[in-house]
């Protein structure tokens, strides 16, 4: 009794850690998990374990490097949450090396180079994807069509068969499998339509195929309200909050409908956008890693809506098709300036801006 | 500033049952039925007693005891000699075995001025002091009484009560403070069921000094039946309103409460009555109460002893001065139960671990928490800010925790301040909600004590050099003045010269004699060596 403890207050902690935090999204990616395996084959899943596979090594690589505690930071998870958000995010039949150098991308050059955990500018799933697309835009764009509109039924081991070889077992390749029933190459609702539009198609004739029952791409809906769920129990469970997926995707729907309004010939409808593509898991799932997004409420809000804006603008007149990665990235750099002009007004000052801090 | 809200309308918000709310805020584990079943028990005389001889927010009592004196009951042992100091008084009467540092009750442990007194078990008071006629009763003599009685606020700061209720603004709203949101602590909660009467007198003296337009009496809706024994006790008055408020942490805080009660927010800087309300804790109306009806000074209070390692939570009343081993004891105190020893004084969340169970129970220490290793566990090793900003959600005062963290961290206080650091109220829910279980209010702490140190070093430094200016300044007045003299005695001399009519020829003409007879010398010198005779210079010569 005559040595006593000393702690500094608060003694009381709500016990939710970074760990936890972080296991918490993992579990509410699951449901569009799950949706995405049912309608795009295992590939789905052994991209994710390659992924979290690559990205604990890396970690704990640098971080060994770095001489700093292995084991407790690979605990907090948030290399697994990055790696299976670039998993899911890559066609699921893309070789086994792209989602490995993507994945090593992530981790060492954005994440740990830029200073480990709480320091990375942007998105490491993010800018591993978009280091992909623009170094390897084949691999990266060689979606399938949805397996119930495949004319081969892939297996599992078909799945491993084709990440590793590029083969199925029994020797389909990959551009042979993204042939469906009628012989016209699968593609993502999103490229479908915008490849039309090239063509000289307008909407109500682009959207005439098989991959899309009216503006809702086949499987790619079941995939959006999956995630849409996740993200929901994400709010309810307090990880997130309402600014970023709200501001985003009423941005998104708002733009698109101002374009739908001007012509409808060549401009999607907002439902076509909030369905197709990753708006769903982008809104939920990636633009709200809180190490690279906008810390103040207010900033939450001018950040979603910004990447809202440009997602539509870029899918409208940008060269990819998608464009979630590049919005939350560009909107990743303005996180400071957005963040210094919105601090709130302190309790009992006049303002905001009366003591504006000295920078 | 949301001072537009007028008088008249809060008082029908209010009257409608609605409140207003404060952002942020958190909702931790209460604690509280651990303690706040069973009466509150007077504890025996403990043998010894510390009495420290600051005890609240000012300067020390002038001593008026010595080593060796009787004292009773009640005796003052330091006595008042400006604004803002309290007198101590003696708990009980005993020996004043002697006068020396004795671990505090601080955060920071280090020993403080202490009178130990030997009790002799008697309990014999000094005569009482009662004024009993209090509602006619002179503004002024009633606050020196309160003074005198050595009471400081209970709630937890401990600013001297008389300062606080000698306001010559007008009070709208008298608040009295019994929401005690701090997880453990049930002392108010234990003080309001049980003599909800004595503080509804306490409240009647304060009203009389102060004369507001509303009294509003605030319980956190988690007391139910101190809510109820102080309406009973309140119902044959009108303008006291009893008000049960959302339990939610911190809305005891003095600027949390005002902004619930009124929505009014005390401007930075500023106090509670800038805004017309004043505020008063339960244990404070208690204590002047007895100061005023039964003439009896603040010698003890009640303390909530309890945590998973204490066999027997409750309250207590304790002798101030008590060591806080006597209560533990009391308590049934089970070592086994804590892998590291450690005792809190105050609450979970803004209390602090004491470095020895003989530092005394004062007027402020509301709570002893004695924790289990699991209950309260200490923070893992911090990790690194993910920038979530749960802190920022859950600040009661709106402020970036997270930006303080960084600016703290990296010692730039200049920002820090910038983001309104001083603002901070250190109620610990930022550290609370954070998932890298960074300690950041010690972080906070530190930098404002940086700053302060800072200020005052700069402030030390400023009078230094204020100091030598004037020395300069004085030096260099000095030479001017002496220069002046010399110049004054030096035309006085040539008046006097040119008055005696010596002319310039005739000092010609001595000079030419002094040079014929310097020559005269020389050559001399040259025959007969002799080191010691020096010529002498036309300059000392003229000067002559």
């Amino acid at each position: 009794m005559t040595t006593l403890n000393l702690a500094s207050s608060p003694h009381h902690h709500n016990k939710r850690d970074i760990g936890a935090v972080m296991r918490m999204v993992l579990y509410a990616a699951i449901p569009g998990i799950v949706t995405q395996t049912i309608f795009f084959g295992f590939g789905v899943l052994i991209q994710i374990a390659l992924a979290v596979t690559t990205a604990i090594a890396c970690e704990a690589l640098i971080l060994e490097w770095r001489k700093k505690d292995v084991e407790r930071a690979c605990k907090d998870y948030s290399a697994v949450v990055c790696a299976v958000l670039l998993a899911i995010s890559i066609p699921p039949l893309a070789p086994w090396w792209i989602i490995v150098i993507g994945t090593s991308f992530a981790i060492v050059i954005v994440k740990q180079l830029y200073g480990g955990l709480g320091y990375n500018l942007f998105n490491p799933a993010m800018a591993g994807y978009v280091m992909l697309l623009v170094s390897f835009p084949v691999q990266m764009t060689a979606w399938l069509p949805p397996q119930t509109l495949s004319d081969v039924d892939l297996s599992f081991v078909d799945a491993m068969y084709t990440v590793f070889t590029g083969f199925t077992a029994s020797g389909y390749s990959i551009e042979q499998l993204r042939e469906m029933v009628d012989g016209i190459t699968g593609a993502t609702p999103l490229d479908h339509v915008k490849t039309s539009l090239s063509q000289g198609y307008i909407i109500s004739e682009a959207v005439i195929t098989p991959i899309l029952d009216g503006s809702y791409g086949r499987g790619w809906i079941w995939v959006s309200l999956a995630y849409l769920m996740g993200g929901l129990l994400l709010l309810k469970t307090n990880i997130i909050k309402w600014q970023i997926p709200v501001s985003m995707l009423l941005s998104a729907t708002l733009v698109s409908f101002v374009l739908y309004l001007v012509d409808t010939s060549t401009h999607a409808s907002p439902l076509f956008h909030l369905v197709n593509g990753s708006l769903m898991l982008g809104a939920f799932f990636i633009a709200t890693d809180p190490v690279s997004a906008a810390t103040t409420n207010k900033g939450r809000i001018i950040f979603g809506a910004a990447i809202g804006f440009w997602v539509v603008v870029i899918r409208t007149w940008g060269a990819y098709p998608d464009a979630v990665a590049f919005a939350v990235l560009f909107m990743n750099m303005a996180v400071p300036l957005i963040d210094y002009y919105t601090k709130p007004r302190t309790y009992g000052h006049a303002s905001a801006r009366s003591e504006r801090p000295e920078q | 500033m949301n001072k537009n809200v007028s008088f008249d309308d809060i008082v029908e918000h209010l009257s409608n049952g609605h409140l207003w709310d404060f952002k942020g805020g958190i909702h931790p584990s209460e604690n509280k039925a651990q303690s706040n079943t069973s009466g509150i028990d007077q504890l025996p005389i403990p043998a010894t007693l510390y009495v420290p001889v600051n005890q609240h927010l000012g300067a020390n009592g002038e001593l008026a005891v010595s080593v060796g004196d009787k004292v009773a009951k009640g005796q003052a042992l330091t006595k008042s000699n400006s604004a803002n100091t309290l007198p101590v008084h003696a708990p009980t009467s005993g020996t004043v075995e002697a006068i020396e540092t004795h671990p505090s009750a601080h955060p920071s442990g280090i020993p403080e001025l202490s009178i130990k007194i030997a009790t002799d078990g008697q309990d014999q008071a000094v005569p009482s002091m009662a004024i009993n006629d209090f509602l006619n009763a002179d503004k002024q003599t009633l606050i020196n009484a309160i003074c005198q009685a050595g009471i400081s606020g209970m709630g937890g700061a401990g600013f001297p009560s008389h300062i606080k209720s000698d306001v010559n603004k007008e009070v709208e709203f008298l608040i009295i403070n019994g929401v005690e949101c701090e997880p453990y602590i049930t002392a108010d909660d234990r003080l309001m069921r049980e003599h909800a009467w004595q503080i509804r007198q306490g409240i009647d003296i304060i009203k009389t000094i102060v004369c507001p337009k509303q009294i509003v009496i605030a319980i956190e809706d988690n007391k139910p039946e101190a809510l109820a024994a102080m309406k009973v006790a309140c119902n044959q008055h009108s303008d006291y309103k009893v008000v049960a408020i959302p339990t939610k942490y911190p809305s005891g805080g003095e600027k949390q409460l005002i902004q619930v009660l009124t929505s009014r927010e005390v401007p930075n800087a500023g106090l509670p009555i800038d805004v017309g309300c004043l505020m008063f804790n339960v244990g404070t109306c208690y204590a002047i109460a007895d100061a005023i009806i039964e003439g009896k000074p603040l010698t003890q209070r009640v303390v909530t002893v309890t945590g998973g390692a204490i066999g027997k939570p409750k309250n207590v009343w304790a002798m101030l001065g008590t060591p806080v081993k006597h209560l533990l004891e009391y308590c049934e105190f089970d070592h086994s139960k804590q892998q590291h020893a450690r005792v809190i004084m105050g609450g979970s969340m803004m209390g602090f671990t004491l470095s020895s169970a003989q530092a005394p129970i004062i007027k402020t220490s509301n709570c002893i928490i004695a924790p289990t290793t699991d209950e309260l566990p200490n923070l893992g090793t911090e990790r690194a800010c993910i920038r979530c900003s749960a802190c920022a959600d859950a600040c009661p005062v709106q402020l970036l925790p997270q930006q303080l963290y960084w600016y703290s961290k990296a010692k730039e206080y200049q920002t820090a301040q910038g983001y309104d650091l001083f603002d901070c109220i250190e109620c610990g829910a930022c550290a609370y909600v954070c998932p890298s279980e960074i300690p950041l209010v010690h972080y906070y702490r530190q930098a404002k004590s940086e700053i302060r140190q800072h200020q005052d070093e700069k402030q030390q430094a400023d009078k230094a050099k204020l100091r030598f200016e004037a020395r300069k300044q004085r030096l260099e007045k000095e030479k001017q003045a002496r220069e002046e003299k010399h110049r004054l005695a030096s035309e006085a001399r040539k008046q006097k010269m040119q008055q005696s009519g010596v002319s310039a020829k005739d000092k010609i003409a001595a000079a030419l004699a002094r040079a014929k007879a310097k020559k005269l010398a020389n050559q001399q010198q040259i025959k007969t060596p002799e080191p010691d005779v020096k010529p002498t210079t036309d300059d000392k010569d003229d000067a002559k």
